[in-house]
């Protein structure tokens, strides 16, 4: 039976959609701008921010005015409490890319420290991990989600290699440090981007199933159980 | 989960003549925890939880099977004592039905049933048993009054109380909210909830949000079929059964 609520869900489903377009693009913007070294790649990027700031607050409203008045049960109450929060870890990853961009755009004012070849993969992984937990959302695909939490270890191992390797030119000439700075926060800007899109995979297992794996909660509280 | 069934049918099943109202019924009801029994009208839930103290019995063309045990004790058997049944298992209808007498003499009733006759010991139990409905602040100063003269919110803790006087182990609540506004219900869920310390509580409603608010298990009937059982947090977060889901969220019919 179709319920007026239904409709009313819909229109959050759309907003939260629109928003994960908004999110996806600026992320994308970003990359290319810092692999591209264009200077309008950065400024659309830092343009979007305001429109996902806008939406997500909007979806906010909706959802508050939704459980107030519909007073939600089962999947239509997870929907809802899933749809906040995916809506800060968008507006989380929105300002993420803001931060590349801003980066990226410092960047362009000195000669690249070296051909960019971890932090371009890190970036492609960080960002199919975004879209997939997005996808894995839409189609309510907890397989999906699930292989975007398991992804993450990828990006983590990534930016510590980053990391490691950039100490070293830092450490054999320091005249390096300030971009080897920049992209090593680059570096963490994307494995952030990362841990974000793993919430939202967590959160669409959670919408699916009504089941919480985050933090390993199942084992922890197995391991509570068995004294 | 530590909990000790109070009440508990096996198997039960249930007949008006030739139609069966109950398809064998499982359920255990937790001693000191408050059970919801809801589902569509029709579904049998009155029916069920009358089964508990034999209400029953008196209708024409009614047919139990199965046991119904009370304490591990089946009580569906011509040899129980239906008076102490009920007196064990009180009951709190949809519309609330004080005696056309007073206040007093409302909630005293089942003791002097009951064969008790010392008036102190009387005065002692009607004072308690209202202060444990929560209503003695409102009518200790006119007791003698008659109890029509109370709103139906308050009619219907009369009547909480009266169930109360005489001492019973688990109380069944029938759509008691039903008939009174919402800060009357308020008041009433709030006394079930409290009740639960000291009796077993089982509550029929077609009010899922109140299910919600007051219950520890809710149980969900359909057509006679008891389709689940489970906490309430779980039965309404997350329910096992896709008719559960439909039914809770509206999507029914």
């Amino acid at each position: 039976m179709e319920r007026h609520f239904d409709e009313e869900l819909t229109r959050l489903n759309e907003k939260l959609l629109s928003m994960a377009r908004l999110v996806e693009e600026s992320v994308a913007l970003a990359v290319k701008g810092l692999k591209e070294r264009h200077e309008e790649f950065g400024r659309d990027v830092l343009e979007r921010e305001q429109d996902v700031n806008l939406l997500e607050i909007e979806i906010d409203e909706l959802c508050m005015k939704l459980l107030a008045l519909r007073q939600p049960v089962a999947s239509d109450l997870r929907f809802i409490t899933s749809a906040m929060k995916i809506a800060g870890e968008l507006e989380r990853v929105g300002d993420l890319a803001v931060n590349i961009a801003e980066v990226s755009l410092e960047l362009l004012k000195v000669p690249l420290l070296k051909p960019l070849i971890d932090i371009p993969r890190m970036a492609s992984i960080a960002q199919s991990m975004v879209k997939d937990s997005l996808n894995a959302f839409v189609n309510r695909d907890e397989k999906l989600a699930r292989s975007v939490c398991e992804r993450d270890d990828e990006v983590d191992c990534l930016n510590d290699q980053i990391f490691r390797e950039l100490l070293t030119y830092m450490i054999s000439d320091p005249s390096t440090i300030n971009r080897a700075v920049g992209l090593i926060l680059i570096g963490r800007h994307l494995e952030r981007i990362a841990d974000h899109a793993t919430n939202i995979g967590e959160d669409v297992i959670y919408l699916v199933l009504g089941k919480t794996i985050k933090h390993h909660i199942e084992e922890i509280r197995r391991e509570q159980e068995t004294p | 989960m530590d909990i000790t069934p109070k009440i508990e049918t096996r198997d039960l099943n249930f007949y008006y003549g030739r139609s069966q109202v109950l398809k064998s019924i499982n359920l255990v009801c937790a001693e000191h925890h408050v059970t919801a029994i809801i589902g569509p009208s029709g579904c049998g839930k009155s029916t069920f939880i009358r089964t508990f103290n034999r209400m029953n019995d008196v209708i024409p063309g009614a047919r139990v099977e199965g046991q119904i045990l009370l304490d591990g004790e089946n009580i569906n058997l011509p040899a129980v004592d239906v008076v102490e049944l009920r007196r064990r298992v009180g009951m709190v209808f949809q519309k609330p039905n004080p005696f056309p007498k007073s206040i007093f003499d409302n909630v005293a009733s089942g003791l002097r049933i009951n064969g008790i006759k010392d008036r102190a010991m009387i005065e002692d139990a009607v004072e308690k048993s209202l202060k444990e409905a929560v209503l003695w602040d409102e009518v200790k100063d006119r007791l003698r009054e008659n109890a029509f003269a109370l709103s139906g919110g308050q009619q219907q803790r009369l009547c909480i109380a009266r169930a109360l006087a005489v001492k019973p182990e688990a109380i069944l609540f029938d759509e008691p909210c039903s008939a009174i506004d919402p800060v009357a219900t308020a008041k009433i869920e709030d006394l079930i909830i409290k009740l639960k310390k000291n009796y077993t509580v089982v509550i029929v409603t077609h009010n899922m949000q109140q299910a919600a608010r007051v219950s520890d298990y809710t149980a969900f009937l359909m057509l006679g079929d008891l389709i689940e059982f489970d906490k309430t947090e779980k039965i309404f977060t997350n329910p096992a059964k896709r008719l559960t889901e439909d039914y809770i969220t509206g999507r029914f019919g």
